[in-house]
């Protein structure tokens, strides 16, 4: 399957998420420069982590205006997979391809942590290798991932099954001591409504190889994977 | 002309930054401070022909970039020639 992992100023996690898709998982991934205007034929596009544009402005502001956002919009108007991760989340909010918005944690200082979070709705592309309330351990590292939306957005988005993952404790129960930034209904990653569009605050790229931690980080993948056969 | 923009937390979002800052001016004994919300100030020159052109771009500007209207709320002042 062909990947596009795109790079802006200041992309963090573009190596390693290349590294999880080439090396660890096999895929044809290619680095994507934000100021390329196509996708060069990759039938996902990964936003990945870091502080593009150093985060002036909101975190993703910036990023949102980059030539390479016209034609990822495009591409998930058509139905295209695009994954965003942490400040990939963040640019995916700003630009609108998915709903809501990430603020200051709440504990206004920057996390850096391992967190458990359960699969809510595992008929995506995203999570269908996932089973139904399973518990992912994930890495977060970040200073704005508070989730916000309206409540009444919040409403149709479980409605429809919307939250895919949740910050919940080792039983698997949402707790306020499990919610590592404060966001609403504990939420650590959501999809568009037409489930072509992803954003999560934790690292699936950083958790691919149990040496390094824990793999759990492959479910996501692997889905994907399994979802464009 | 200069334009003047105020960017605020929207109300009913929670405003951890404002909350520190209402913490810490309380135990610095201002013990009338009820609330305290922290927000944004950006100062933009602009040429445009008139002060009503002025405004309409920069409530563009405001919609497009400067604010997100999910979590924020704005008002901006256009002084002068």
């Amino acid at each position: 399957m062909k990947w596009g992992v795109v790079r802006f100023p200041g992309s963090l996690d573009d190596g390693d998420a290349l590294h999880a898709l080439r090396n660890v998982l096999g895929q044809d991934a290619a680095m994507l420069w934000h100021k390329d205007e196509t996708l060069a034929g990759a039938e996902c596009v990964v936003l990945p982590g870091g502080f593009s544009y150093g985060d002036y402005l909101r975190c993703g502001a910036i990023a949102r205006f980059s030539p390479i956002m016209k034609s990822v919009a495009h591409f998930a108007a058509d139905g295209g997979l695009v994954i965003g991760i942490c400040n990939g989340f963040q640019i995916l909010c700003e630009a609108h391809l998915l709903p809501g918005a990430l603020m200051r944690n709440r504990s206004l200082s920057f996390i850096c942590d391992v967190v458990n979070v359960r699969v809510d709705n595992t008929r995506t592309p995203f999570t269908r290798t996932a089973h139904e309330g399973e518990i992912l351990r994930l890495p977060i590292k970040h200073g704005e991932g508070c989730y916000v939306a309206p409540a009444d957005d919040l409403a149709q988005m479980e409605e429809r099954g919307q939250v895919l993952l949740r910050y919940v404790d080792e039983a698997g129960v949402e707790t306020d001591a499990a919610n590592p930034n404060g966001s609403m209904r504990s939420i650590a990653g959501v999809a568009n409504d037409r489930f072509n569009v992803f954003g999560l605050m934790p690292h699936p790229e950083h958790a691919v190889e149990k040496m390094l931690g824990g793999d759990h980080g492959r479910r996501i993948f692997e889905s994907i994977i399994e979802a464009a056969r | 002309m200069l334009v003047k923009v105020f960017i605020t937390p929207r109300k009913g979002i929670l405003d951890p930054q404002g909350r520190a800052v209402e913490g810490s001016l309380k135990s610095l004994g201002f013990n009338g401070v009820a609330s305290v919300r922290v927000g944004r100030y950006i100062t933009i020159e602009i040429d445009a022909p008139s002060k009503d052109a002025a405004t309409a771009a920069v409530g563009k500007m405001c919609d497009q970039l400067l604010a997100n209207p999910n979590i924020e709320d704005y008002r901006f002042e256009v002084d002068g020639e």
